[in-house]
Parts: structure tokens; C-alpha cells; sequence
């Protein structure tokens, strides 16, 4: 009889199992197994990192990203600052943050004078709809960002290899 | 391991050019697991450099966010004639590079 108790409870685990997975799938296309996600706490200190005691302030930075994506593996990006690039007044770097994926950062660039136009661009992988911020250092030490909302449909990173 | 380098051939002194640049890559984040549950470990470009002539024009550093077969555009002043040579730097001991010339009139 106790064996017979025990075998209905794993079966109902079982079924509460699927029903949750299901669940998951009706929001997901792929079951993900996913690891602690980065927090936005996370990402602020990733970004204190950079700045220090710095203040950050909102603008110059235009970041271009699409609002919804369908496939968070590939997600063109194009970061530019509204400053100009002259030997003793230019933009440093360019950094990039997330708030949903596993680690915080994106990606670090650093330009010189000579690169004429404050303007970068690549592609990323973002594991979840969440904002992305772009950071710009100038020469004299300020800090310049914004930041952007993106909807992801299908998630990148952790999804389970096949 | 295959390259793709777009530079302009040809630039008049003084213009804003583009660089285009895609280095073929996994870029493994390390996140994902097999369907046994295993942690597939992280296997990714983390630096890629530009220099024209020896000197660096634009530097980045890579984290596993970035898509595989990384791509990255920036741009340079045509400042004097001379080859661009790409160097990209990864996990397990991954190094690539690539070259493109340009003439500047």
C-alpha cells in the first residue's frame, strides 16, 4: 500500500511538472534552463564599475536597437554619440550594459581621435525582453547615456543545446 | 576561421570612412547546457583590435553577449595610405587576423 501511495505521488509531481512546463513553452518556443539572471542591481554596479562616483548624465548617447526582435541570438545594435572627435575633445569609449542577461556586460569599444565619428556597431544576444544602456566617456571625463526597451520573442544564451 | 574585412580600397584624405569587420566564431556564451544537463563551457572572442600602420584606431572588448561571428563597424580618418590589420583575441588560446590596404589621395 505505501509503495502504491508513493507511486501516485510522483505521478502527480509528474503531471505538475508538465503542466508547469507547458506553461513555460506557451510563452517560450524553447524550454530554457536558464542560470541566475544578471539583476538590474547587477547591471547598476557593473555600471558603477566604469563611472566610479561619477554622475551619468541622460543624452548624446543614441542607441538603436530594434523594439521587438524575434530571435534575441542576433540583435543588430548601433550605438553613436552627438559629440564631436577633435584631438583634445572626443568621445574615449563606448560601453554597453544589459539587465536580464546572464552577466551585465556587452561590450567595451574604444575609439580614438582619429576615428572621426563616435559611431559603432554590432550584433548581440540578449536572453530576455529587457533594457539595454549605453554608456559614452568623453576626453574630459564626463559620462553620457540612455537606454532603450527591447521585446525579445526568443530567447538567446541559455537556451538547451539539442 | 574564416575573416570578412570591408575597407574602402580607396579614400579622398580627410573622409570618414567605414570599417567593416566578421570573424567567424561560436561564441560559445557558456551559459547553455546539453540536453544531459551538462554546463557547455564558455568558448569566446574577448578582444578585437584595429590598427592602421601599426598604430590603433579602435579596440573592443567582447563578452559572451555578443553574437557568434562577431561583426563590428567604426569608423577612421583617411589619414595617410597604409594596411589595416585586424587581430582578434579568444578563449582556448584563439588568435585571428586579417589585413586590408588602403590608398588615400
Amino acid at each position: 500500500m505505501k509503495r502504491m501511495a508513493n507511486m501516485s505521488d510522483i505521478s502527480r509531481r509528474h503531471v505538475l511538472q508538465l503542466a508547469g512546463s507547458a506553461a513555460l513553452c506557451g510563452g517560450l518556443p524553447i524550454v530554457t534552463v536558464r542560470p541566475a539572471q544578471a539583476t538590474p542591481a547587477m547591471l547598476s554596479s557593473a555600471i558603477r564599475n566604469l563611472v566610479g562616483e561619477a554622475t551619468v548624465q541622460q543624452g548624446k548617447v543614441k542607441l538603436d536597437i530594434p523594439p521587438l526582435v524575434e530571435n534575441g541570438n542576433t540583435v543588430p545594435m548601433t550605438v553613436s554619440v552627438d559629440h564631436p572627435m577633435t584631438e583634445t575633445d572626443y568621445v574615449k569609449s563606448i560601453h554597453v550594459f544589459n539587465e536580464k542577461n546572464p552577466q551585465p556586460n556587452i561590450g567595451n569599444f574604444y575609439l580614438t581621435p582619429r576615428a572621426g565619428r563616435a559611431q559603432v556597431a554590432t550584433r548581440i544576444r540578449l536572453a530576455d525582453s529587457q533594457k539595454v544602456v549605453a554608456i559614452a566617456k568623453l576626453s574630459d571625463g564626463s559620462f553620457w547615456q540612455t537606454s532603450a526597451d527591447v521585446i525579445v520573442t526568443l530567447a538567446a544564451c541559455t537556451e538547451e543545446v539539442p | 576561421m574564416a575573416a570578412l574585412v570591408n575597407v574602402p580600397p580607396k579614400a579622398k584624405r580627410g573622409a570618414v570612412v567605414e570599417i567593416k569587420a566578421l570573424m567567424s566564431h561560436i561564441m560559445e556564451p557558456g551559459y547553455r547546457r546539453t540536453a544531459a544537463g551538462e554546463l557547455i563551457p564558455r568558448d569566446i572572442i574577448t578582444s578585437f583590435t584595429c590598427r592602421l600602420n601599426g598604430a590603433e584606431i579602435f579596440r573592443a572588448d567582447l563578452f559572451p553577449a555578443i553574437s557568434a561571428n562577431p561583426f563590428m563597424s567604426f569608423f577612421t580618418i583617411a589619414t595617410e595610405s597604409g594596411k589595416f590589420e585586424f587581430e582578434w583575441i579568444g578563449d582556448n588560446g584563439f588568435v585571428a587576423n586579417a589585413a586590408a590596404n588602403i590608398t588615400v589621395e
